[in-house]
């Protein structure tokens, strides 16, 4: 018989309480509710390469207008901290300088120094915050191309928000419950220490409705439709205006286009 | 043993305070019982015996498909098509989560963070 | 063996009150933040990383640096670091942990952190900095117990330790090379979009690591009998004298790229490390101009042989290059990333008093494993070789 030592005997017997612990979890992975195939009561708007086309001259600077930015955030019950440093934001305006900083120079036509721009989530099509996020909490959709945002997943790294070329996430530095005017009910809210950002509303758009900002627009300045088809108001836009898009040396391939 | 007046005692209150879960509440003569809960009408997305032991994995499962994989409705048993959502489903035909939820999670001592961003409905 | 970390003179016990208690303290910072979130930190929705990440690379480069002892030793036979060894790789391993504890305290939901091996994604390198990371902790935890117990018993250690050791000596640069990708594959940040980012992370870490050795050496020496001689302390200080060139040379070649070519993209983030910005903080410039006055005083100190030379001037080289590159790898690197933002904004960052307190916490529980480990292998080697001979020379 061989000798055993005390040392050997607890190697031996903690490698079986790990086995032992085993099996309840894989019996937990393993369970799953078995499904015939439903029918959605809307149907659902599909594409096979969602981009958003913004007319920057359309939109309304002059009355202050902020309503893609209202329905967007109280759609999906964003905070309002109150400050730049907590700030929680899916949508926001900047002026041309800020929004393209390679592009401006002195002696730009004031019209379009003076215009806003619409800054949200590009979704790329090769977006390098999906390509740095550890945990997969972040993918893009092959099927339509949105970049989507699992909040379950989330550890809260930042790296995403790092890798952002375009600022368009934000982080839940506290908790956001207590910061939001009126909660709407029909979406949730996140916790703190996850990232969100825009999501084109992918809930909406599975409801068979717009994005929430392109309906809420009242000088209709955001087109919202599929690149793949060629007779989609995207693409009409696209080609017969003089379109730019964020950054676009950095290869990352926004599908947020402006029209300037 | 050496220093046995040291370690027998120790081990009896090591062992007592190890046990402490077992003796503790019938000791102060609380017998509570899980609680029984009242159930609304009509079918739920399973059977109950599996939705009591299972609920958790049908909503982890829930949350995965809806968020990941875009598959938003189920079959219910009753024939209808419905969503997969914890506030809008689940919800929907419990309506008191105060005394359906809660109650059971309170007497097993769970907390769910579910509801840190699902958001239970006003008056529920 | 881990009993000895267990016995000590009064002053030991004092020096380990000392870092339980500002563990404790900085714990309940940790707790707040728990309880409040990252809003207490502060850090902005701009500028996303800082204090706690700025730790992380510092002291990936400090654990990487064990191999500048490893690899002469073990590859090249070089004796004199016979005795230094064990001491590098015990400061590889707190230095590991405390890189894993930062990024615990760094995180938005620590208690997800699993998920980054449930769902391996190798795309991203921070999934890859997670496992290079685990394994370099494993590595040394096996290399310094088998080599240690060996010595202990007075024997050879067992033939298939050296393949081990000798993975371990790519594996440190891959650990700091990984990190360094975690920065320099970012095309949204044009301060670290640089190839030179890893080789300039390898230098600073082979710098800074043997001078914070050398500092532990040199306060070993002072505190017990043991004395692993002159011989390689002064070969650690060539080295770090190099390496701190090495450095400093990589960070004009930064400096010329940024303002001979004259993009302002380039030049904006070091106008902003160096001259701050109208209405903003001027912590992130005043850190820095006293790191570039610290690399200089570093490098007067090490490349003149007479300053080098003698322990007083060494422990102030050791510290001015050790300070130095914790300001640049640290804040200024992190800063500079973010300042200027995507959109050209300024913005600020200065560490809250709950930061500097929850990283203290992280040094602290540092510091206890450090001492504890370099107890075990003073203790033991004070049985082992009493005498303490510097090998080469004979007993006297």
């Amino acid at each position: 018989m061989a000798k055993t030592t005390r040392r050997g005997f607890l190697k031996v017997a903690g490698a079986a309480a790990i086995g032992l612990g085993a099996r309840p979890v894989l019996d937990a992975i393993a369970s799953r509710v078995p499904q015939a195939v439903p029918v959605p009561p809307a149907p659902a708007l599909t594409a096979r390469r969602w981009a958003m086309v913004v007319d920057t001259r359309r939109c309304l600077r002059e009355r202050g207008c902020r309503e893609c930015v209202a329905a967007c955030h109280s759609k999906h019950n964003v905070p309002d901290f109150g400050n730049p440093k907590d700030e929680v934001k899916w949508i926001w305006k900047e002026d041309f300088e800020h929004a393209f900083p390679d592009e401006g120079h002195e002696f730009q036509a004031a019209e379009l120094r003076g215009q806003d721009m619409l800054l949200l989530c590009n979704h790329c099509d090769s977006p390098p915050c999906v390509r740095v996020c550890p945990t997969q909490a972040t993918w893009r959709r092959e099927s339509d191309g949105l970049v989507m945002m699992d909040m379950h997943r989330c550890i809260g790294c930042r790296y995403c928000m790092a890798a952002c070329p375009y600022g368009s996430r934000s982080f839940n530095w506290r908790d956001p419950r207590t910061h939001i005017a009126r909660i709407d009910e029909t979406y949730p809210t996140r916790t703190r220490g996850v990232v969100e950002k825009c999501t084109f509303c992918e809930e909406r758009l599975s409801r068979g409705l717009m994005p929430a900002c392109v309906e809420a627009c009242p000088a209709r300045a955001m087109a919202f439709g599929d690149l793949e088809d060629a007779g989609s108001e995207v693409r009409v836009l696209l080609a017969s205006h003089v379109s730019i898009r964020r950054r676009q040396g950095l290869g990352t391939q926004p599908e947020v286009y402006y029209l300037v | 043993m050496y220093d046995a007046k040291y370690i027998v005692p120790g081990l009896a209150l090591f062992l007592g305070i190890v046990t402490l879960p077992l003796w503790y509440n019938p000791l102060a003569g609380r017998t509570d019982q899980p609680p029984v809960l009242e159930y609304p009408e009509g079918q739920c997305v399973v059977a109950k015996p599996l939705m009591k032991g299972q609920h958790m994995q049908i909503l982890n499962a829930w949350r995965n498909e809806v968020v990941r994989e875009d598959s938003r409705y189920y079959v219910h048993p009753d024939g209808t098509t419905r969503e997969k959502s914890l506030t809008g489903t689940c919800l929907g035909c419990h309506e008191d989560k105060a005394e359906f939820c809660d109650r059971c999670h309170d007497y097993a001592g769970v907390k769910p963070y579910c509801f840190d961003c699902h958001i239970v409905p006003e008056g529920k | 063996m881990l009993e000895k970390a267990f016995t000590g003179s009064p002053r030991y016990w004092a020096w380990i009150a000392a870092l339980l208690a500002l563990i404790g303290i900085g714990f309940i910072f940790w707790v707040k933040q728990m309880i409040f979130g990252l809003t207490i930190t502060g850090l902005s929705r701009d500028v996303t990383w800082g204090l706690y990440i700025a730790q992380l690379t510092f002291l990936v480069g400090v654990a990487a640096s064990a191999v500048m002892v490893v690899l002469p030793y073990y590859l090249h036979d070089y004796k004199g670091f016979g005795k230094l060894t064990i001491l590098g790789e015990f400061l590889a391993i707190p230095a590991v942990i405390m890189c894993m504890a930062f990024v615990f305290v760094d995180m938005g939901q620590p208690m997800r952190i699993l998920n980054v091996f449930l769902h391996p994604t190798p795309s991203s390198v921070m999934f890859w900095d997670t496992v290079v990371l685990f394994g370099y902790l494993v590595l040394n935890i096996v290399i310094s117990r088998v080599t240690f117990d060996a010595e202990k018993k007075g024997i050879a250690p067992p033939r298939w330790i050296k393949p081990v050791i000798m993975l371990s000596i790519p594996w440190a640069i891959s650990i700091h090379t990984v990190t360094a990708f975690l920065y320099q594959g970012l095309p949204a940040r044009h301060f670290w979009l640089t190839a030179i980012m890893a080789p300039r992370f390898l230098a600073s870490a082979f710098a800074a690591g043997p001078s914070i050795l050398i500092l532990l050496v040199i306060l070993v020496r002072k505190l017990t009998r043991f004395d692993p001689g002159r011989a390689p302390v002064l070969k650690l200080s060539e080295i770090a004298t190099y390496a701190m060139l090495a450095n400093c040379f990589f960070i004009l070649m930064e400096v010329f790229t940024a303002f001979y070519s004259g993009i302002p993209g380039h030049m904006d983030h070091f106008r902003f490390l160096f001259l701050g910005h109208e209405g903003l903080s001027m912590f992130v410039p005043w850190m820095m101009r006293i790191s570039v006055g610290l690399a200089v005083v570093a490098l007067v100190l090490l490349l003149v042989p007479r300053f080098r030379k003698d322990d007083r001037t060494l422990v102030l080289a050791c510290l001015a290059v050790i300070a130095s590159i914790w300001i640049d790898k640290g804040i200024g690197l992190m800063t500079g990333g973010f300042v200027p933002t995507t959109t050209h904004r300024y913005v600020d960052y200065v560490p809250t008093f709950d930061e500097w307190m929850i990283t203290l916490m992280v040094y602290g529980v540092g510091a206890l494993i450090l001492t504890g480990l370099y107890k075990i292998a003073i203790s033991v080697r004070a049985l082992v070789d009493p005498w303490q001979e510097e090998p080469g020379r004979p007993a006297a």
